[in-house]
């Protein structure tokens, strides 16, 4: 008989695939009480979420396996129990919310009608389901919630919408939670929010959390212990501080190191001449202005970061430079040039002098396109660049220069992985031996391991060519790490601009003190004072 | 939304003007009716007469330009075979078609939703595997080879049913089951695979985890949002009964607006055939726009 609420005891789970058996978790054990948080802590293809998606037997077998292991919850081993009865502790004792709350919100259904099903699910009638739905609308601050009970999931912002997913999680006050990347998908300002929500209803329940993520910020900021996952297998457990401070495993330590913002600030070069300078520019969508007024310059040969929330304007900006989307207003000198007022066939010419690197490698590059076919492109259109009889051997140099192998040209993009694919678009903006790239959330979507060795390329091709950087995230330790001088955006407006040492240490506007202090350190105890910090500045 | 109906029906009236010029002179183009309808011994003066009583003598411009105007005026002037109003000709003969389709699309929805989403929550297994089959064979059959086979066995053989015509209620078996073969094939096709994309989304798996049970998931989860695929082909195999079944309609003796077309086509029978055009024309715009309603009591997001 096990002493804890929630046990798993060496669990493997296997899937069988067309490549043949992969081992998801490889003799996993791990152990939750009431009132505790335990973070599973890994990266992409760690296997972190495929032990609690075997305890809510969401694993489909075929094709996936259990292949050995028991999951003990209050005092029954839930292998053993029947569908039914599984269904039945589903939701009511253990509950489950998920990433990207958009899309594991069903669209065709109202959310009050959807947390209300959690309750009338097992059995309850449907006014006491209706009662407690508007409860926990009020509960997790949804403003007005009588009319958002009758609201559809799309008509709530990211942030609203975890915290309906939670609603609708608690709704029958269960005894687990378990929180798959709650906060990824969300602005830090309201990951944080999201995070304190969290344990306030811990607190009011005592229930057990179980939260899977990738960010060392978030074991730091909420857990109790944590289990760190690599391959399928658990390769270190401990107290945050303990990890964090006294790591034994070296993949343990390789990610501790991998977690940025932790080296030296740059300082921006006081001599360098704008390549760019806008000023007052301006973009509406109807009545709606998605930028009110942006000026600033960048200089030759710098990082320029431009932070901000989702919905701030800075990928508006981006579009508008590029001429991707024509400006309301104002004027973007390029070398002099008014970018906004020049002709097509003008423009043409520029792009090659400006390239931009997409936040989504698998959508940005065409999987019918080999890689020699990706990076040549440029040069089908851009004739003048280079001749044809010299492709093949500039198309290895570029790989080569990002990190890649000669070999990989004759591949296409989905036999690659993610920091791979983002190294040959990379290349392929290069390609045209750019002036400035613009990267739009160009490392976010990486593990931190592979965000970090992207990172340290970039700045290597910008020292080493000499290519300036307009650097668009909403990641504040990369930005720290990478940028020269750093722009911050709210509502379409600037709100402050500088070097990236006076944003950092010495923030003047409220909105990035704000957003500073909603950041996550991973260091636990750096952590705890910056959470004090922030409680001040929201009391 | 009465804004999109309004646009919608200015474009469709443009396109319904475009088809009828299109056939008011391409019918022309198959020659003179005086031809088929007098015998092959009249004088050259009675053709001459016949021409002068319906107008054909006149320059083709001219008679479409009395023909918009009696159009204007709700007359779609007469049938030339059966010499009452052309429309009324019509809407008799559509009133057949309507019956036939609301019967057999009611029974090919309901049949193939139920099938097709059983058939995707139980993917790999024999019910899905005989289901995919059916829908397969169903959808590629033939629908003359079908019609004539199901004379010969269930008419001719067995006697079960009439071979054709009107009448009683065994008349109207084997049309339906006939044109209910190929869209129940094709919609189940579809339904299966929007349900099995619909049942693999983030949704259904937060639903599980809240522990709602299997019949809600399919039927309450899942389908309403794997319905709007469902729901185009569902418009386009109703349209194409609209029309008029033309095979089965001629080879069961059905009078249905498509047995009517193909009549008014061989004997010359303009003033029909416009009309029936532009019924049918009318019936399938009302059927877009009952549609794109389903669509938006399906879907709030397109509401917005």
């Amino acid at each position: 008989m096990p002493d804890h609420l929630l046990e798993v005891r060496n669990l493997s789970v296997r899937f069988h695939t067309a490549q043949g058996v992969v081992n998801a978790v490889n003799d996993v054990s791990w152990h939750v009480d009431r009132g505790e948080t335990l973070a599973i802590l890994g990266e992409s293809g760690s296997g972190k979420s495929v032990s609690s998606s075997a305890i809510m037997n969401l694993i489909d077998c075929p094709p996936g396996e259990i292949h050995s292991g028991e999951i003990w919850f209050d005092g029954k081993d839930l292998l053993t129990l029947s569908e039914e009865e599984r269904r039945a502790l589903n939701g009511k004792r253990i509950a489950m919310i998920f990433q990207d709350p958009l899309s594991h919100l069903n669209p065709v259904y109202t959310v009050g009608w959807q947390i209300a099903e959690t309750v009338t699910a097992h059995g309850r009638p449907g006014q006491m389901a209706r009662d407690r739905a508007l409860e926990l609308v009020r509960r997790v601050g949804i403003p007005n919630p009588e009319a958002a009970l009758k609201k559809y999931p799309h008509q709530f912002s990211g942030g609203q919408r975890q915290r309906l997913m939670i609603a609708m999680a608690l709704a029958l006050k269960p005894d687990i939670l378990i929180a798959d990347e709650p906060t990824t998908a969300l602005d830090v300002t309201v990951q944080a929010e999201v995070l304190t929500l969290l344990e306030e209803l811990q607190a009011e329940t005592g229930m057990g959390l179980v939260l899977i993520t990738h960010d060392l910020g978030v074991v730091a900021e909420s857990a109790d212990r944590v289990v760190v996952m690599e391959g399928g297998k658990i390769v270190e457990t401990g107290t945050p501080h303990e990890i964090y401070h006294a790591a034994k495993h070296p993949y343990t330590r390789k990610l501790i190191a991998a977690a940025p913002g932790q080296g030296e600030m740059r300082v921006p070069d006081e001599t360098a001449e704008p390549i760019l300078s806008c000023r007052n520019m301006k973009k509406s969508y109807g009545a709606f202005d998605a930028l009110k007024g942006a000026s600033f310059d960048l200089m030759a040969a710098e990082t320029l970061a431009v932070v901000g929330e989702s919905g701030s304007g800075k990928s508006t900006l981006a579009r508008l430079i590029l001429r991707l989307e024509e400006a309301s207003g104002g004027e973007a000198l390029w070398k002099g040039q008014d970018l906004l007022q020049m002709s097509p066939r003008e423009m043409g010419k520029v792009r090659r002098q400006i390239q931009m690197v997409f936040q989504d490698p698998t959508q940005s590059l065409n999987p019918r396109m080999s890689v020699h076919d990706i990076i040549s492109e440029a040069w089908v259109i851009h004739r003048d660049v280079l001749e044809k009889r010299r492709w093949r051997d500039r198309v290895v140099e570029l790989l080569e220069q990002v990190g890649l192998e000669a070999s990989h040209a004759g591949r296409y993009p989905h036999q690659f992985s993610g920091g791979q694919r983002q190294r040959i678009a990379i290349a392929r903006a290069l390609a045209l031996e750019p002036d400035l790239i613009i990267c739009d959330e160009a490392v976010s979507a990486l593990d931190v391991s592979i965000q970090a060795q992207v990172i340290e390329l970039l700045g290597r091709l910008r020292d080493e060519l000499g290519i300036a950087f307009m650097f668009i995230a909403h990641d504040l330790p990369v930005v720290r790490d990478f940028a020269d001088r750093v722009l911050v955006m709210k509502s379409g407006d600037i709100v402050e601009q500088g070097p990236v040492r006076r944003i950092f240490e010495d923030p003047r506007e409220g909105y990035t003190q704000r957003l500073l202090a909603a950041g996550l350190d991973p260091d636990p105890e750096v952590q705890r004072q910056r959470r004090e910090a922030r409680l001040k500045l929201t009391a | 939304m009465q804004r999109m109906i309004g646009k919608r029906a200015i474009s469709s009236l443009i396109s319904l003007f475009g088809l009828i010029v299109l056939v008011f002179f391409l019918s022309r183009l198959t020659g003179d009716p005086s031809a088929l309808f007098l015998p092959v011994d009249a004088s050259e003066e009675m053709r001459q007469n016949f021409r002068e009583l319906h107008g054909l003598n006149d320059p083709v411009l001219v008679q479409f330009g009395h023909y918009l105007g009696d159009l204007v005026r709700g007359d779609f002037g007469d049938s030339l075979r059966k010499a009452r109003p052309a429309l009324d000709v019509v809407l008799e003969a559509f009133v057949w078609t309507l019956q036939l389709a609301v019967i057999t699309m009611t029974l090919v929805t309901v049949a193939a939703i139920v099938v097709g989403s059983v058939a995707a929550f139980k993917v790999g297994t024999k019910f899905d595997r005989v289901a995919s089959l059916l829908s397969l064979i169903g959808a590629s059959a033939p629908d003359f080879w079908i019609a004539i086979v199901a004379i010969v066995l269930f008419s001719v053989n067995l006697g079960w049913v009439p071979t054709s015509g009107t009448g009683s209620v065994w008349h109207w078996i084997l049309p339906i089951a006939v044109l209910f073969i190929r869209p129940f094939g094709l919609i189940l096709q579809v339904v299966r695979g929007s349900m099995l994309t619909a049942l693999g989304s983030p949704y259904v798996k937060t639903a599980r985890a809240k522990g709602v049970k299997n019949r809600p998931i399919i039927f309450v989860h899942t389908l309403r949002n794997a319905m709007l695929p469902v729901i185009t082909v569902i418009g386009d195999q109703a349209a194409a009964l609209l029309n008029g079944a033309v095979v089965v309609e001629t080879i069961f003796g059905f009078p249905g607006v498509g047995k009517l077309m193909i009549d008014s086509i061989l004997q010359r029978d303009f003033n029909v055939i416009l009309a029936a055009i532009m019924v049918t024309a009318l019936a399938i715009f009302l059927m877009n726009l009952l549609i794109d309603l389903a669509y938006a009591l399906l879907d709030p997001r397109i509401r917005t």
